[in-house]
Formats: C-alpha cells, structure tokens, sequence
C-alpha cells in the first residue's frame, strides 16, 4: 500500500517542531508500524537526509519503548496493543497517516518523536517499591495470598509505564499509571505494611512533577496498551483518603 | 598457554558456596562508602546486582542504553523462573535443577556454577515474592508451578506470560528504592564504549551519552557488566533493537577472555520470519509446549497443498497429522529442551513437510488442549501469548493452530568468568547473559531469569565485595588520568573514521547482510566447508563495512545511525570470533550442531575426549587469530552420559 505521512519533526528539545510530509510506497499489509519507519528511514538516509527519531526496543508489546500519537490516539488505531504491535493492515492504501509524539508537560520532546519520561521512574522512586533489602526474608510460601488478589495485583503491574494513559488524558494526568503501581501493593500483604506512606509519598510526587488531575474521562483506560482498569484509580483514591485521615 | 584459574572452592558439592561464603573477605560497613562500583545494564543481573551492591552501602552509579532501568530486554522473558522449591511435591531438588540444568547444557558447564545457582535458586523465589512480584497462585493461596522443557518436574514460577517483566520490575523498584535515597546515580541513554584499565585492573568506563553524543568518563574501584547477550549478531533475532554485543565485545578487545562464542540458543517456539523488511522476531513462549502439541502433516503431497494455500490445518485428519517430538522423544513429547525441538522442526521442514506459504514453519496445536480442559483455562494460562500472536499473524489460535519456526534468542557464550563472576581483567565483573557460566552448550527454558537474578542478587554482592576487601585504602579515582585520556581518544576515533567512511550503504543494509551469511553457515546446522566460507564472507563484509557504510549526521547529538553503526560494527568481528569458535569445536553439542558429528538418528554426538572443555579466546590484534585457552570441565558429581529424552 501507498501512504502519506505527516510527522512531527523537531531537531531538539528546544528547537521549534513541524509537520513534514513524505510518502512511503510499497508497504506490506503485514509489516509493523514501526517497519513502515523503518523503511522510511532508510530511503531517508539513503538521500541523505537527517532520518526520524523515535523511541522503540522490544518490538514485542512489553517493554514500553515506543510511543507515538498516530491519527490522534496513542499507539494508534487499535485496542489493547503498543505500536510496535500496530500492523499496516490497519490503515487504507492511499490514507494519509499524522504521527505526533507524546504531548504533555512532564514529557519534554528529545527530538522528532522521542520525549522523556524519566517523571514516571521519578514517581516510582518516591515510593514505588517494598522497602525490603536483598536477603533475609521469610519462605514464599510462608503468607498465603487469596487468588484473587493476586489477580488484581497482576493486572495492575501489567503497566508497561509507556506514558499512554498521560498521552490520552485532556489533563496529561499520570493518574492510572499512579494508581496502578499502588493498587499493586496495596493488594498483596508485602505491600500493605508501607501503604499509609506509599499512597502519599507518590502522590505528592506525582503533582510536583506537573501532571495534571483526573476528571474522569477514562481516556486513559481505553487507551491502555495493557488494558490497565480505572477501578485502580478508585482503589488510589480511597487508599490516599484512609491514609490522610488516619 | 595461560592456565585459566577457575578458582572454584575445595570441598564436596554441595559445600563449596557455603564454605567460600564463610571464608570471604568481607567489607566493613564504614568502609564500604569508600568504594565505587559502576554496573552497565539494568536487566535482572545488572539491576538486581546494582540495588543490592547499594543496599550494603557501596557508592554505585549504573547505566542504561533506554531511556529507563525498567526497560532492559530482561522484560520480554515470557513463561517463568525455576527453582527447587519442590512445592508441588514431585520429586524435586536442588541435585534435580543442577543435573537437569547440567544435562541441559549436554556437559559443557562448570559442575560448581551449576549447582550454586541451583542452590540460590529458592531464596530468588522468596526474594521477589518479599518484592511484591505477583506470581501466580493456587486457589489455596500458595504459589503455582508448571513445567518447562528438559524437566520431569514442575519447577517453574510464573507470573501469567509476563514472568520477565515482573521480575525486572521487581528489580526495578529495589534499584529505584536506592535511586530515591541517592545511595545509586542512575545515568540513562547511555552507552559503554569502553572499558578502562589502570594498572592492568578495571577501573573505569568511556560512555556515549545517547542525547548529546558526548563522551564521558566514569571511574570506581570495580565494574561490572550486565550487557545482556550478541544473540543479534545474526540481525533476525527475538531480542531487542537496542540490544548488542559491544561492552562485551570492548571488554574483550581489553583482555577479556570471550568464551565458547558459537554457543547459541535457537528457540524452537517463534513467529516464521515473513518478509525482508522484517526487523525482529517474536518469541512464543515455551510455557505453550505444557498444551500446545507440535505436528507437521504425515504426508507430503498435504504440506505442499498447505503451502499452496490450498488446504488448511484444520483440514489434515487426525491419523494424518505427525506429532513428531511426541514420535521420537516419547519420555518428553513436546517438552523436550529446545535445541532438540529446533533441530526436530529443522529437519521435518527440509524434508519437505513445514508448512505455511514458505514451507518454514511447523503447527503448535491447542485444539486437544482445549477439548480437555476448556477455552477459559487455556486463556488464563496463555491469553496475553494468544492475543500476542493473533495481532502479528491476524489468525485465531483457539480456532486454528499457531505457525511456529526456530529463531535466535539467548547467547549461552559469553566473557568468560570464573567462579567469582570475574573476567581474566582484575576487577572486571560479567553477570547475566553477559557471561558464559551457567548453560553450557544450551539453556533450559526458565533459566535464564534464575541465572541473571542469582548472579545479580545472590553471587555478585558477596564476590565483588571479596574482591574489593583490600581497595578500601585506593582513593577514589580521578578521570583525568593518562588511561582515561587515551582510552577515550580511541573511541572518539572510532566514532570519526566511520562518519568519515561517507559511504553509500546504509548501516542496516550490512547488519542484514551479516546476518544472512551468520544464519546460513553458522546457524542451525553447521559444518566445516560453510565456515569456511563464512569467515571469509565476513572479513569482506567487514572490509566493504568501513569502506562503504553511510553514516548521516554528526556526533554532536542524537544520532542513531551512528550509535548502530557501532554496535554493527563490533558485531561484524564479533561474528568472525563465533564462526571461529564452531570450526574449532569438531563435535556437535547442545546449540553448536556440526552436521558431521551426528548419531544415525540424528541426534548432536559430543565427543568428550577431545572438546570436554570451555573455549576461551583471548583477543591477538585486528585481523590476528586469537588464542585458544582451555578450561577443562571436570564431572565429578555427575554421570557423564549420551543425553536421552526418549526414556525417563
């Protein structure tokens, strides 16, 4: 298939952007996304022009490299999966295809379509972990865990931490990627003791980083490469609450 | 000839950690501040070694190539984590992980390596459900198992198909722990380009960092790598975009020895490549083997029609379907350990019977599965694999069997260690996949999370600090020093030459090239015309490289043409090492399969005489041919044997 693309090009952090167009011809209905750059890339190289940069590692949906606002949603037109998972079959010979990167604050542009998002390993820091060291802990099986809630921990630490949610949101608002993280350990018994501060502590972190509120459109579950739940949210918020008052 | 020390502790077996551990030289707690410590890589080994280091109060700065220490390959490790729990009472035990796992590796590993990973393995298990890892469980609560290749047992832990990312996430969080209080200082989108020697010790690294383009200089008392495996030297491969052989390949240029390099593993459960502008390939796990049955049709005249497009799976009855590893491996079926289960797919394809419109792929089928225990048990076993394959393949595997084909995925070769996870550089620690340790010829499935965390939270912390017992009166360094100067003018040379080189072929263009001669003489199957061949390809190949590569840009910035022209670069040479190292093994054992040493059922036939060792390889000059250092294995503990998946 023939495609047109606009793709955001911006030389560095603080250089100002804009649209470019170029044509891509010949692509396979069964190449990834990121195939289709790739290909675009090497005929730009080939010209000797400057290729686009665009985050991506894996290619496999699970390490939460690549990004990319395609025709308006993060990555791109199809539910549940990361662009390196997008496949040509979902576009139309002769569309024309827009590609932005992430759009928010917290997310400073790098350059073309890579944007930082070193704020979410910063919230993760503020308390994202069971302060336990290496070593000296009890038997696995030693506190059992009722299956369903491990199930709903594992459903929340599905988060890939792509920025999807905060891409999505009107109010660029980390909030399902918070809650996720949270609901997590608020879930399992190992996470239960340091809840209180957890909640608090990331929260806290989270708003001075510059990420907006969450006035619940859900756009960031329906957008969730992993499928990410909003009940999360509901459970943060009540976590923050209870902790807050007691 | 160098004798390599392998300084494994004396004693029995299964007292050698315990005995080395009492007897360590040990940091007091004062003192440990004194001392610097840089990690590069932050996959299992690295992150979990990094956050651990810091824990017991070393100063540690750690660097990553993405843009966050969650993001290392180690995440795309899909079915699980063995140890020897023997939580589901079958007869397990940390002897049963450490013969299997040696039996897996067909005798190519160190016996005390071996059993001290298999002897750590449990405390990993505690350790990241102390974590919060989210592990599957039972409706009693307790923790689940399934079964992996090369295994009579169930022994392997599981979170859903995501095990690698929990782990790594796990990782992640204790090394952010240490990130948050300043005890760790995280350096992302960097790169190593060099290692440092003062002295004849590591003292230091030259890295790019990926944004700016600038060099810079890092100095500690000890390094480690935990850079992952060169499994992309072969450009089609299930590892990551980013992931390379360099730090690797530099440690080795500076005198680290490089082991047993043609050791690599080929997964038998991935998606058929399906077109040349194809960039990676995507791993099945091999958790599907528990449900999934493996066939090919019975007759040939069906496979042709098949790959016509003429008749489809479903349409193969039942008495005509070949469940070939079922057939030929009866004790183990479809869990035979993957070296096997790609040769068995190898051959019945070249014998005319793959399937799929190119003939290079087999079925794995859940249609029997799923008759037995129902759609909802296979979906919450395998749905995220399912959905998975279903958005590459646009085909429905509840309903149709999944394609699958071998592929490149882990490097068992690697800098060779000693039992101390430390290169024959002083000072130069290698974790992960990064080292040769653990997997002799082959690793078995589930392994390699347990090999990476067992090194970075359980071995690492107690060898490196043995090492750095008597450092604690050297000074920090200063970056300023003669060493790094030179060491740092080297690279900046290196990065000018191949922007200079103004050639007209892109950098994929080679990587690709690279990896069809690597995928057709020194795959698969091997034998010691195409060797021959392929060392000669690859030296022209490297010469048109540096003549004919165009590079765009410049090193004032993000470049990432440049940053892969690097890395192909070292994979160019570090393809003629491997290549080197197959013609020299004349025996067929694990992953190294020479067509000319083989039983007359086809199986890989070791000959223990004369290659009963780890081929080390000590780097001579460009275009020079390396040294051969042997490190004999000696089995003392272990019945050396024929390996057999037929019977139990």
């Amino acid at each position: 298939m023939d495609l047109k693309l606009k793709i955001w090009r911006q030389p560095s952090a603080h250089a100002d952007g804009k649209f470019v167009d170029y044509q891509v011809h010949e692509i396979s209905k069964d190449a990834s996304f990121l195939e289709m750059l790739d290909i675009l890339n090497e005929e730009l190289v080939n010209k000797g022009e400057d290729p686009v940069a665009f985050d991506h590692d894996c290619r496999e949906g699970i390490c939460g490299m690549c990004s990319l606002f395609i025709n308006g949603r993060p990555h791109g037109p199809d539910t549940a999966i990361t662009t390196c998972q997008l496949h040509m079959r979902r576009f139309k010979d002769g569309e024309t295809v827009t590609i932005e990167p992430w759009r928010a604050k917290p997310f400073p542009v790098i350059k073309d379509l890579m944007v930082d998002r070193s704020a979410f390993d910063e919230i993760i820091q503020a308390g994202g972990f069971v302060s336990i060291a290496t070593g000296g802990v009890p038997d696995a099986n030693a506190i059992p865990i009722r299956k369903q809630n491990a199930d709903l921990a594992m459903d929340a630490a599905a988060c890939i931490g792509c920025g999807a949610c905060v891409a999505a949101c009107k109010n660029a608002s980390a909030m399902l990627f918070v809650s996720a993280k949270v609901s997590q350990f608020a879930l399992l018994p190992q996470g239960k003791v340091e809840a209180k501060e957890r909640v608090q502590m990331m929260v806290a972190r989270m708003d001075e980083l510059g990420f907006g509120n969450c006035t619940n459109t859900y756009a960031c579950e329906a957008e969730c490469p992993k499928e990410i739940s909003v009940t999360n949210i509901a459970r943060m918020n009540r976590e923050f609450l209870v902790a807050k008052l007691s | 000839m160098t004798k390599l020390d392998s300084k494994i502790p004396n004693g029995p077996l299964a007292e050698k950690w315990t005995h080395y551990k009492a007897h360590q030289n040990l940091v007091n707690p004062a003192n440990k501040r004194k001392v610097d410590i840089i990690v590069i890589g932050t996959g299992l080994a690295g992150g979990a070694a990094a956050a651990s280091l810091s824990e017991l109060g070393f100063n540690v700065s750690v660097f990553c190539i993405q843009d966050s220490p969650r993001r290392a390959h180690s995440i795309a490790a899909q079915g699980g984590i063995n140890a020897a729990k023997n939580y589901p009472n079958d007869g397990d035990s940390v002897y049963r992980l450490f013969y299997d796992t040696i039996k897996g590796g067909d005798y190519r590993a160190r016996e005390a390596n071996v059993y001290r990973l298999a002897e750590v393995s449990n405390s990993i298990i505690d350790q990241c459900v102390a974590q919060g890892v989210p592990f599957a469980r039972e409706y009693g609560g307790l923790l689940d198992n399934r079964s992996f290749g090369g295994a009579l047992v169930s022994r392997t832990f599981y979170a859903r198909g995501q095990t690698g990312q929990q782990l790594l996430l796990g990782a992640y969080s204790a090394l952010s722990k240490q990130i948050g209080k300043g005890a760790v200082k995280m350096y992302t989108r960097r790169e190593m380009l060099d290692v440092v020697k003062i002295d004849g010790r590591a003292r230091g690294v030259i890295v790019r960092n990926l944004v700016t383009g600038k060099l810079e200089r890092h100095a500690a008392h000890a390094v480690l790598l935990a850079t992952g495996g060169y499994a992309n030297v072969f450009f089609l491969s299930t590892n990551a975009m980013t992931s390379n052989g360099s730090a690797a390949w530099r440690a080795y240029k500076r005198g680290a020895f490089f082991a047993n390099p043609s050791f690599v593993q080929i997964h038998p459960t991935c998606i058929p490549v399906h077109g040349d502008y194809q960039s990676k390939l995507t791993l099945m796990s091999e958790s599907l083997r528990n449900d999934g049955r493996i066939w090919v049709p019975k007759k040939k005249e069906d496979a042709e029609k098949i790959q016509k497009g003429q008749l489809k799976a479903t349409d193969i009855a039942e008495e005509d379907r070949d469940y070939y590893l079922e057939r030929r491996y009866p004790a183990f079926g479809n869990l035979v350990p993957r070296d096997v289960a790609s040769r068995a797919a190898k051959e019945r394809c070249d014998a005319g019977f793959g399937v799929g419109s190119t003939g290079l792929a087999v079925y794995l089928d859940f249609k029997s599965s799923i008759a037995r225990l129902g759609k909802n048990v296979i979906e919450a076993r395998y749905g995220n694999l399912f959905q998975m394959y279903a958005k590459i393949m646009d085909a429905n595997p509840y309903e149709t069997p999944m394609m699958i084909y071998p592929a490149i995925h882990y490097a068992m070769g690697g800098i060779w260690v000693d039992y101390e996870l430390q290169s024959t550089i002083p000072g130069l620690f290698v974790g992960g996949e990064a080292n040769f340790s653990d997997h002799g010829a082959n690793r078995l499935g589930a392994s390699a999370l347990m090999q990476g965390l067992s090194d970075g939270y359980f071995v690492l912390p107690y060898t490196m600090q043995n090492y750095l017992a008597d450092q604690i009166t050297v000074p920090h360094f200063k970056t300023d020093s003669a060493e790094f100067e030179a060491a740092e003018k080297e690279v900046q040379e290196r990065i000018n030459k191949l922007l200079a080189v103004k050639g007209d072929h892109t950098v994929d263009s080679f990587h690709r090239r690279l990896g069809l001669i690597m995928w057709d003489n020194v795959g698969m199957a091997r034998n010691k015309a195409g060797l021959e061949k392929a060392i000669e390809e690859l030296k022209a190949l490297r010469k048109e490289f540096w003549q004919q590569v165009k590079v765009p840009g410049t090193n004032d910035g993000l470049n990432v043409e440049l940053e892969k022209a690097l890395r192909v670069a070292d994979f160019l040479e570090l393809g003629e090492l491997l290549a080197y190292d197959a013609l020299n093994r004349n025996e067929s054992s694990g992953g190294h399969f020479r067509e000319e040493y083989q039983t007359p059922e086809g199986e890989a036939l070791r000959n223990d005489n004369e290659y009963m060792y780890a081929a080390a390889w000590q780097y001579k000059g460009d275009d020079q041919v390396p040294e051969l250092h042997k490190e004999p294995l000696i089995y003392e503990n272990i019945e050396v044997k024929q390996r057999n998946y037929k019977t139990a």
